[in-house]
């Protein structure tokens, strides 16, 4: 019997493999369970509590990255505008704290009290209408995820049905952060501009600035990103995650097999919209702050290599390339700060090079097969490929993270 | 573009369809009857795929009616062609590579196709039965768990053809549905087209003569986009200008 797994006859048809009532197949449950593990358990308990925070501000961006698992990685439809959303959300968050920070007696020695300060050094003296309603935390919440999955609505709307994909939507949508940062950092007194929305400081009377409440917002962060994991994770097994990647390889084939293709894309869309918007308002709370950088250029591109590295078709692989890209980055800015955006971009192309599949694929063709010999399982045949990235993460020592 | 209504399951009418000038189908008008099993010949080029790209709504027409079932289809989008009953199999075979044998026909299988019908869609047993029904039919019955990249290049045509099968179209349009076969695979493929074309119209486009014979009733021969004979196989192949242009060499 030849021991390489024979990718052109596979295995017997396991029933487990036609199984898709549960939501995890064994393999995901262990991978789901490290994560869940890791970011509930081993980091709340190795890490610092600045140290902590910093790893709560990587799983923001970890959202952004599970979105793009399923839009990009599944159903092959590239967008490098998600800072817009991620952005989005955490301004609308953002909007709300700044108001609460700015009451009548906080802000008394300015020419028009209870304004923002921002407002203020531009000559404003009324709060503008845009902003009022971000006086009630309701509907700022609704706005953190409604407000971005419109706008990713109109532009998946205005160009799925027109039928623009591939290389000219991920031009679209950068072009839609270009502006989006644009118009931020010009409209500076209603925005804040360049500096963002800073100095924020409670939630309806609770100080989000103290070690107590960032420790809390760490695990509302974990919890909810838990939550998106569970939602994707869904979306995978649907139905409608064989749909996406029949869409990737074959979009024309699948409107003959009777889908209204857009809408598929449109949804898709949207829901990497909301998990990023979602991201974007935890970043607002965790670290206290919003502004444009996030939004631009860059960072959508940055946001699309956590994925990459990651393994674009691996839910966990997401969380994982998150948490490595942005440690990386860290101890490399700090010593090195100019040398980022290259190693970046090196990171970037060795991984679309050597790669593809990113820590997903170097975890199933090398950790994998060892760890099922080890267990005395039958090594799992290659046929997997990008499709079922089922998967576990190669993992980063929690330590090497704590670094 | 007003097409007359008729007893036909398919009428198309003087349907032209021209790239930046060229009439790839230049004024074509032919009638398909319920359950009706007519091939398309005609040299390379003739405009054959042309005008199933038409029906099925990949290419739009330049003027002219297709009507199924007296239901202008010109104006609908791919999905609604198919779900109003037409099922196209295209040339060279089109599949979902990343996805299993079975997963390509599960997503063929007529049900959950709006947004949120796919995310709540369940594999039932009635799910289950009909894919092995169907795989069983296409020969891929003991293929079913296996990624389609992977078939043999017979075996893919195949799993096409179940693919449009389990959406069990009343108009099924097969476009060379042999090519590139070997010969113990056009035997099977014959005999599975000879099984489901029992219950539903089709049109086939095929080179192989052979082939056409065995399955033709009635011929439609297409040169430079219009129609140069139609009838039975006995007569067209006498036709003068049918040998000359297409049967002669
Ligand atoms: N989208 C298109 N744009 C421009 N020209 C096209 C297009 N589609 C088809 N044609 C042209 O129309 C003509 C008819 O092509 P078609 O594919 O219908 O021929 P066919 O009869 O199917 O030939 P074959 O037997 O080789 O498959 C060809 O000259 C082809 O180049
Ligand atoms: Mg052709």
């Amino acid at each position: 019997m030849p021991s390489a797994p024979a990718p052109a006859t596979g295995p017997a048809a396991s029933p487990a493999a036609r199984d898709e009532s549960t939501l995890f197949d064994t393999k995901e449950w262990l991978a789901f369970a490290l994560v869940a593990a890791v970011i509930l358990v081993v980091f709340p308990l190795c890490l610092d509590a600045f140290r902590l925070n910093l790893v709560g501000k990587y799983l923001t961006y970890a959202y952004v990255a599970l979105g793009l698992v399923l839009c990009w990685g599944f159903g092959g439809i590239l967008s490098l505008g998600q800072g817009v959303f991620f952005g989005l959300g955490g301004y609308c968050i953002a909007m709300f704290l700044k108001l609460e920070a700015s009451s009548a007696a906080n802000t008394k020695i300015q020419s028009t009290p209870g304004i923002p300060d921002f407002m203020d050094w531009n000559q404003i003296t009324a709060l503008p209408w845009m902003w009022q309603p971000f006086h009630s935390l309701p509907f700022a919440l609704l706005a953190v995820v409604l407000v971005p999955v419109l706008v990713a609505f109109v532009i998946g709307a205005a160009m799925f049905k027109r039928r623009v994909g591939g290389v000219y939507f991920a031009i679209i949508t950068q072009a839609v952060a270009a502006i989006a940062t644009i118009l931020i950092v010009g409209q500076q007194g209603y925005t804040g501009g360049i500096n963002g929305i800073t100095d924020l400081r409670t939630l309806h009377g609770w100080d989000i600035r103290q070690d107590g409440a960032k420790e809390m917002l760490y695990f509302v962060n974990a919890g909810l990103l838990i939550g998106c994991i569970l939602l994707a994770q869904f979306v995978k097994r649907s139905k409608f995650g064989r749909i996406l990647v029949a869409m990737r390889g074959k979009e024309d084939r699948v409107r003959f097999s009777g889908y209204n293709v857009a809408n598929f894309k449109i949804f898709v869309f949207c829901l990497a919209a909301a998990f990023a918007a979602v991201g974007g308002a935890m970043f607002t709370l965790q670290v206290g702050f919003m502004s444009p950088s996030f939004v631009g250029i860059v960072p959508s591109i940055e946001m699309v290599i956590y994925a990459a590295v990651g393994g674009r078709t691996s839910i966990f692989g997401a969380i994982w390339g998150t948490l490595l890209v942005n440690y990386a980055k860290t101890s490399l800015s700090e010593s090195f700060p100019q040398l980022w955006l290259f190693g970046l971009g090196a990171l970037y192309i060795g991984v679309v090079m050597l790669f593809p599949d990113g820590l997903a694929g170097l975890w199933n063709s090398h950790a994998q097969p060892t760890l099922d010999r080890l267990l005395g399982r039958r090594p799992t045949p290659a046929v997997q490929g990008p499709a079922s990235g089922a998967t576990q993460p190669a993992t980063l020592p929690p330590q090497t993270a704590a670094e | 573009m007003t097409g007359s209504n008729t007893d036909f399951l398919l009428a198309v009418e003087a349907l032209t369809v021209s790239f930046d000038g060229f009439k790839a189908v230049d004024d074509l008008s032919f009638y398909v009857d319920e359950r009706e099993i007519r091939v398309i010949i005609g040299p390379n080029g003739a405009g054959k795929t042309t005008v199933l790209d038409l029906i099925c709504g990949k290419t739009r027409a330049t003027s002219g009616s297709i009507k199924f079932r007296n239901r202008e289809l010109t104006k609908l989008r791919e999905n609604e062609i198919v779900q109003a009953g037409v099922g196209r199999k295209f040339q060279t075979p089109s599949i979902y590579d990343d996805l299993t044998v079975f997963e390509n026909l599960e997503i063929s299988y007529p049900r959950g196709r709006t947004v949120f019908g796919a995310l709540t869609f369940r594999r039932d047993a009635a799910v289950r039965e009909r894919v092995e029904e169907i795989a069983e039919t296409i020969f891929l019955a003991d293929q079913l768990e296996r990624r389609a990249e992977f078939l043999s290049h017979g075996q893919k045509q195949w799993l096409e053809i179940g693919m449009l099968l389990i959406q069990d179209p009343d108009l099924l349009m097969l476009d060379e549905p042999v090519a590139g076969m070997s010969v113990s695979e056009r035997v099977k493929t014959a005999e599975l087209l000879h099984r489901i074309i029992r219950d539903r119209s089709v049109i086939v486009i095929e080179h192989d003569m052979k082939f056409v014979e065995d399955i033709a009733r009635k011929v439609t021969v297409l040169h430079q986009g219009r129609i140069l004979a139609e009838g039975p196989m006995s007569d067209v192949k006498a036709n003068p200008k049918v040998v000359e242009v297409y049967l002669g060499h």
